[in-house]
């Protein structure tokens, strides 16, 4: 216990010391999370609400693939895109993304794409009936149609995309992989933990550890208190 | 008069089950038609594919002039409105609410304001604009749901029993509100109603439907005292009871 203690202690001093490298580190977690989560949300969005508004054969398959690929096991997802990025094998190998941010983001969006993507698609299909058939009996059209169900299915939308957010910030095999971990550049809170461990570092790694369950913790004290205000104000 | 609605050998089929079979129906414009009939007997399927709601297995309908193929395109869809028995409200203010038929249609905002301040006057709820839909009770919210279908001036306007659950405060203020639009903006009315006494107070048509036809139609008040089919008499003697 003593152990986690001085752990906890450690990981307070280093974030009270505003070591540059720690929060360049945690800046570029931050960053690369932030970005995959936002092109994740302009594509999974979209995507759920025509897949869960929509009838159309193979919608099932379809809903069961996305599902599949909602518990991807990230390593599997970095190594398609290590494949994919690699200077030798890689179609896209010509474009050197290989051991850049870009190509965590790559990683990071494939990973999320598919959550945001599902869980709204079951967002999309808690909407009660009565709403969709008032809007296109008032003359809604198609895209008039996804923009209310969207608007209706907002909370759990949002649930869906802190969802994706949160797989993100914890996730380390894909970015590892794709990433490289180099210091000053592609080095995350996740692959720093990782190396530290590897190192013996137990008690930085642990404290690296308690810094980046803190951060998630005040981004999701933030955006509840958001969700929270517009909640209340629609009772 | 113009005939705004007709429609000839309509079937609408489920899974195989005709539930619609109209040989011809002509609806003029600017008339209130009230279409009456046990449950089971088409009414509402007839108002969800006059509204494209739902797609026709087979027939005609020829709406202002212009035939519609398969189902009414946006056009048309834009001219019409529905309201059902359950009053559905969005998520968002009573004002978003009102305003929602009208931006669909692109009007502008001044106009959007002018016309919800004349329309909540009209129904009593001037004061709860800014409050959330979901938390007026049944009747306000059904008000609502009525004064959403007619602030754009829809041509047609087709209504699914939306006063059946109502007290008679809530069902006289709807039914002042849907002569309303008839008289001011002109507005065709198609009411499916259970109640007898409001087909005889509002309708200046009626048609009688049975097992998805048209038993019996015309001018609701020879319909209602001179009936041509014993079961058209039947039917509002048994409902008359009530």
């Amino acid at each position: 216990m003593e152990y986690f203690v001085e752990a906890f202690n450690k990981a307070i001093s280093l974030m009270l010391s505003l070591d540059p490298e720690l929060y360049g580190i945690i800046f570029l977690s931050l960053k690369v999370s932030v970005i995959s989560t936002v092109i994740s949300t302009f594509i999974g969005i979209p995507l759920g609400t025509v897949i869960g508004l929509n009838r159309f054969w193979g919608k099932t398959a379809l809903i069961n693939i996305t599902n599949t690929f909602m518990g991807m096991p990230p390593v599997v997802v970095g190594l398609f895109v290590y494949i994919l990025l690699s200077n030798q094998i890689g179609i896209l190998g010509p474009l050197r993304l290989l051991f850049t941010t870009t190509a965590m983001i790559i990683a990071q969006v494939l990973l999320a794409t598919p959550i945001v993507t599902g869980l709204t698609i079951v967002a999309v299909q808690g909407v009660d009936p009565p709403i969709k058939k008032t809007a296109v009996s008032l003359g809604a059209n198609g895209f008039q149609l996804m923009w209310l169900v969207i608007k209706e299915a907002r909370y759990a939308i949002g649930a869906a995309v802190i969802t994706g957010f949160g797989r993100l910030t914890a996730e380390v095999g894909a970015v590892m992989m794709v990433g490289g971990n180099i210091r000053f550049q592609t080095r995350v809170m996740t692959t720093s933990i990782a190396l530290h461990k590897g190192m013996g570092e137990f008690q930085i790694a642990l404290a690296l550890g308690i810094i980046l369950i803190i951060i998630s913790l005040l981004i999701n004290i933030a955006l509840d208190m958001l969700r929270g205000t517009r909640g209340e104000a629609s009772r | 008069m113009n005939v705004i609605f007709s429609v000839k050998a309509l079937t609408k089929e489920y899974s195989g089950k005709k539930v619609l079979d109209i040989e011809e129906l002509e609806i003029e414009e600017g008339s209130i038609t009230g279409i009456i009939g046990p449950s089971g007997s088409g009414k509402s399927t007839l108002l969800y594919v006059l509204n494209g709601l739902e797609k026709a297995t087979s027939g005609e309908i020829v709406f202002n002039g212009k035939k519609i193929i398969s189902e009414p395109d946006i056009e048309a869809r834009r001219q019409m409105s529905m309201v059902f028995q359950r009053p559905t409200v969005f998520n968002m203010s009573v004002y978003d609410n009102m305003a929602y038929s009208l931006k669909l249609r692109g009007f502008p905002k001044e106009e959007i304001r002018n016309r919800i301040i004349e329309i909540s006057k009209f129904i009593g709820i001037e004061d709860k604009l800014r409050q959330r839909a979901v938390t007026l009770s049944g009747g306000e919210a059904q008000r609502l749901t009525v004064a959403r279908a007619i602030i754009h001036r829809p041509k047609v306007l087709l209504l699914d029993e939306p006063t059946a659950n109502l007290d008679p405060a809530n069902v006289a203020m709807i039914e002042k509100l849907i002569l309303h639009a008839n008289s001011e903006y002109k507005t065709t009315i198609i009411a499916v109603t259970h109640n007898m006494f409001q087909a005889k107070r509002i309708s200046k048509q009626l048609v009688f439907l049975l097992n998805g036809s048209i038993v019996e139609s015309g001018e609701a008040k020879e319909v209602f005292s001179q009936p041509k089919d014993s079961r058209t008499m039947d039917f509002i003697e048994g409902k008359m009871i009530y």
